[in-house]
């Protein structure tokens, strides 16, 4: 960098502290780094990285007691870290402004968004508010929502997620600011509306010449976005660099083994490479390198001395033996992503386990009669589930992926039996048991299926032991009622998801989320079950940890004869477990097919859509096809094919006539009329490079 | 919205309905109301014939039915004690009752909602620390106990204001006032500071606990970092999200406030309807017991309905226009 102009931001050595009752937690550790003007710098890591915390100290928004303890903040040359609380209000907006994770909180739901937006433009600048009206406008309309002028009086409710999100980017830049600090700016979206808000704030900060601090634990994103990459781990950036350079040649072994644990479409691999273990809690942080426990390559100096950042090549590296491992990022990940074999002839017969055949749940949603009396409106039927006919072989994988709404959470729960099918059948092992009412009568089907769900934190009593959790089951189905059996299993089920047997005594609490996962896994597992519902049992987790439950899965079905129906919005994931993979949109299954076969030539244009939204973590530099529109609402679901309003090919057809299933060729099937009259325009084959050709 | 403020209206009527029977429940079981009516002489025939002439030998239901038409009517008899029509003695008292549970609830609102916010925002310093101290103590203490204090030392002691009654009223048609004249406003204060502490204490502890809660929300953290005063976000944004819970809890305390003014009045000699109430009490004077509580309970319900349209206003989510609230862009 020149040295007569100041980079706009620049950080040194900060240092983040929290003081609490049992000592002070430093949460942020001598982390340096800078942004040119118009520059995009990714911030990348797992939680409890500090990554957050940085970019709330930049703004000066940490919140008490957390405070900068030492180091330096200076925005265009000039120190801001040790303004006084009134100067640095007036920075923000103005010089930085911040975009937060989740739009559906970051917007005060009891005003317009109209009146937020005046609000701020009037806090910094001399505009009238007329003149401030009409920026706000102009505003509105850059970032994509359409008629503004008659959006501005609406209230944050009255809009869907994807358009708040605009929203709030429209509220960070009205005052136009150099810098924008994006926390997470698209994690809590679907991921067709993730395309296109990143899309946007790209455009929208090259036009604007902002730079972006860009924190967010998807590398994917970080990939398509950013110019430069800062990997953190425990308070410390471990390696910063330009993008391509940190992905391509990662240097630092904890960056090695991110990018390792990334499933990624068209890679056929039989395991991720996994780090062990999680990230360090803040008050039990290693001594010298943070990173050693888990590092394959630590070395007696890695547990003694802190590494200090060096240079290589373009990038910065804080490891001991970062030269010896230069460049050895993509020949690890080859060695350790072994290719996949021959993955149908692992699994079963072949024989059907479960068969749903026009499944369908819908549920009542009207207003109470009253109000529907006077307001004239019928009843209203939320078709969750609307007529789903799939087949899970013996022994495989089935995932059903979809945005938010798609039903395909509703189906995992039909096939447990948490709801009943409003219509149709849900065959087991050739047993119609949605057709069974009693309890006695469901429990021996019961014992066969379990379940695993999203968020580990909730799904385990907290006031249980371990032990207690993971033997629930056999109590609950009189599996065994011997104490000395129950231990013994439960020690033994805690050792195949890769706990320990002393660890049934803790309580959840103790664990962390990757670990209670595991808990929930071994409580699934009890009861000897030939099939797992597994709804999103990873989306909570961090990549690693990800990684490491996913090989878990794996080996498990391959030791178990296992079969799995696996939600999931995560289309790498789907690809990584999968055998079959169902499209499934408002309702209904549009597509299917065996795995590679889908992803390597999907039909309809939804699959193809969702394709197209995977972010390029290969860089290969393909262009995404802009997603338009978002997903109605299920309750008035529109005619035909619901996907018409969104579709490039829909005709007056398929406004009309809803299309039935038609065979791919493959085995699989598809539910579109541009496939039935052969209009589907030829899509260019996804580009799979391998790593090692990339450089 | 007609549908739900009809909703409203038909539960609200099941509520009144039901305190009605309790009410009417009161004249029938509670002693003998012809033993109330007449004297130790009157014979049995008498008594009998004055029953078939009050209609008390009719079934259950139609007496029930004719209690709640007179009642809707305002008509709830004739006081046993006072020898008047009920709703005469209540008209006469209701004035006084709702000036103080009013201005008391005024002095809750308007001193507990600022504490409240300012000990939201501060809430480590002194200032903080104690008026939550304090407010612990106003929890505490008894209503009755607090009101003798204040008469010990401001109407004993000090001598500054009268230890009972209204003072000087003035009539503006059949509504009394005490707030033209100056004794009757320095009969006021204390017995509606008396009355105000306790729900003070309580607004003030609940919109702290609301304040701390907004403050922490995502949409005030981007308020900060948009860089908007502070006035602008503990004000304009903040307080404004405090106060539906604020709303709903004042709202009730309202009804109590009017509904449990009996301690107060007691204590201040106050003529209103608690003193009433309470006198009625030692006399077994059943026909003001009952049209106290239906009078009460129809406080009750019109506030809760006050506090149901009062949520529309304040909170643009339940104004939905379904229409609209699915609409994309």
């Amino acid at each position: 960098m020149p040295a007569e102009t100041p980079p706009l931001l620049e950080v040194r050595d900060l240092r983040v502290e929290i003081p609490t009752r049992r000592g002070v937690l430093v949460a942020v550790d001598g982390v340096s780094f800078h942004i040119e003007e118009g520059e995009v710098l990714g911030v990348v890591g797992e939680s409890g990285a500090g990554k957050s915390l940085t970019g709330a100290a930049i703004i000066g928004l940490l919140e008490p007691p957390g405070r900068i303890a030492a180091g330096r903040i200076s925005l265009e040359g000039r120190r801001i870290d040790n303004l006084d609380a009134e100067a640095m209000r007036r920075l923000r907006g103005r010089r930085i402004g911040m975009i937060f994770q989740d739009p559906l909180t970051s917007l005060n739901p009891l005003y317009t968004i109209g009146r937020q937006l005046v609000e701020t433009i009037l806090t910094h600048t001399d505009l009238t508010e007329r003149q401030a009206r009409e920026h706000a406008i102009g505003l509105l309309a850059e970032v994509g929502i359409p008629s503004a002028a008659e959006r501005f009086d609406h209230y944050p409710h009255q809009f869907s997620g994807g358009m708040r999100q605009r929203v709030v980017i429209a509220l960070a830049l009205c005052a136009n600011p150099r810098l924008v600090i994006a926390d997470e700016p698209t994690t809590a979206l679907d991921v067709s509306i993730q395309a296109q808000i990143i899309a946007l704030l790209k455009r929208l900060c090259r036009e604007h010449g902002t730079a972006v601090m860009l924190i967010t634990h998807d590398m994917g994103v970080i990939a398509e976005t950013a110019d430069r990459v800062a990997v953190m781990y425990a308070g410390r950036i471990v390696e910063i660099g330009p993008v391509r350079e940190v992905i391509e040649q990662a240097r630092h072994p904890y960056t090695i083994g991110l990018m390792g644990s990334i499933p990624l479409v068209g890679h056929d691999v039989e395991r991720l490479s996994q780090i062990d273990g999680a990230m360090p809690r803040l008050d039990e942080i290693p001594a010298g390198c943070a990173f050693h426990p888990r590092c394959p390559h630590a070395s007696e100096r890695c547990r003694r001395e802190r590494p200090e950042r060096i240079a290589l090549g373009n990038a910065e590296v804080a490891c001991w033996h970062a030269g010896e491992l230069a460049g050895r990022g993509a020949v690890t990940a080859g060695v350790v992503r072994e290719r996949r074999e021959n993955r149908n002839a692992r699994t079963g017969d072949g024989r059907p386990l479960v068969e749903l055949r026009d499944l369908a749940r819908h549920f009542d949603v009207s207003a109470p009669w009253l109000t529907r009396l006077f307001s004239r409106e019928g009843r209203k039927v939320l078709r969750a589930v609307d007529g789903v006919t799939l087949t899970i072989p013996r022994g495989t994988t089935f995932s059903l992926v979809g945005e938010s709404g798609c039903g395909k959470s509703t189906v995992a729960r039909l096939v447990v039996g948490l709801y009943r099918p409003s219509r149709g059948t849900i065959l087991f092992d050739g047993q119609d048991y949605a057709k069974l009412d009693s309890h006695a009568a469901m429990a021996p089907v019961r014992r066969r299926l379990q379940m695993i769900f999203q968020d580990p934190y909730a799904s385990l009593n907290p006031r249980w032991r371990v032990a207690e959790i993971v033997a629930e089951p056999l109590r609950a189905h009189g599996i065994t009622r011997d104490r000395v059996e129950i231990r013994d299993r439960v020690g033994a089920l805690l050792r195949q998801v890769g706990l320990s047997e002393s660890d049934a005594r803790k309580y959840p609490h103790e664990f962390s989320g990757g670990q209670r996962q595991r808990i929930s896994i071994a409580r699934a597992l009890a009861s000897r079950p030939e099939f797992l519902v597994c709804d999103e049992p990873t989306s909570a987790l961090d990549v690693s940890v990800q990684a490491q439950i996913l090989n878990l899965m794996r080996d498990l079905q391959r030791e178990l004869g296992l079969t799995y129906l696996f939600i999931s919005h995560n289309l790498a994931v789907v690809y990584y477990i999968s055998d079959y993979v169902g499209v499934m949109y408002l309702g209904r299954l549009v597509e299917w097919a065996e795995a590679k076969s889908l992803f390597r030539d999907p039909k309809h244009p939804y699959t193809r859509m969702l394709l197209d939204t995977i972010p390029d973590l290969e860089m290969t530099g393909r262009r995404r096809a802009p997603v338009a529109g978002e997903v109605p609402s299920p309750i008035s679901p529109p005619s035909g094919c619901a996907f018409h309003p969104r579709c490039p090919l829909a005709t007056a057809r398929c406004r009309e006539m809803r299309p039935e299933p038609l065979p791919r060729g493959d085995g699989g099937e598809v539910a579109c009329h541009a496939v039935a009259e052969n209009r589907l325009p030829e899509r260019a084959p996804r580009e799979t490079p391998l790593r090692q050709e990339a450089d | 919205m007609i549908g739900f403020v009809l909703r409203r209206l038909l539960q609200s009527i099941l509520v009144m309905l039901t305190v009605a029977l309790i009410a009417f429940g009161l004249f029938r079981y509670v002693g003998d109301p012809i033993n109330n009516l007449v004297g130790q002489d009157t014979s049995a025939v008498e008594r009998e014939q004055l029953r078939e002439k009050l209609g008390l030998d009719d079934p259950f239901l139609v007496q029930f039915a004719r209690f709640v038409k007179n009642a809707a009517k305002g008509d709830f008899g004739i006081s046993y004690r006072h020898r008047r029509p009920v709703a005469e003695l209540i008209v006469e008292r209701l004035p006084a009752t709702l000036e103080l549970s009013i201005v008391a609830a005024l002095i809750a609102l308007l001193v507990g909602v600022p504490m409240g916010v300012y000990t939201g925002l501060h809430r480590e310093g002194f200032l903080s620390r104690s008026f939550m101290t304090l407010s612990l103590v106003g929890v505490s203490l008894p209503t009755f106990l607090i009101g003798i204090l204040l008469i010990l030392l401001f109407g004993v002691v000090l001598r500054w204001l009268p230890t009972f009654g209204r003072g000087e009223v003035v009539a503006l048609g059949w509504w009394t006032t005490g707030l033209l004249t100056v004794s009757g406003l320095k009969a006021l204060i204390m017995p509606a500071i008396t009355l105000a502490l306790f729900q003070m204490t309580l607004i003030m502890r609940l919109v702290r606990a609301e304040m701390l809660e907004v403050l922490r929300t995502d949409y005030i953290k981007f308020a900060r970092a948009r860089g908007l005063s502070n006035r602008a976000i503990h004000f304009g944004h903040a307080l404004k999200n405090t106060l539906v819970p604020v709303i709903t809890i004042t709202g009730l305390q309202l009804g109590s406030i009017i509904a449990f003014a009996i301690i107060t009045e007691s204590v201040f000699q106050w003529p209103g309807m608690g003193l009433l109430f309470i006198q009625a009490i030692n006399e077994v004077d059943i026909p003001v017991m009952a049209a106290y509580l239906v009078m009460i309970a129809l406080f009750f319900v019109v506030i809760n309905l006050a506090v149901d349209l009062l949520y529309y206003l304040v909170d643009p989510r339940l104004r939905v226009d379904r229409d609209r609230a699915t609409g994309h862009g």
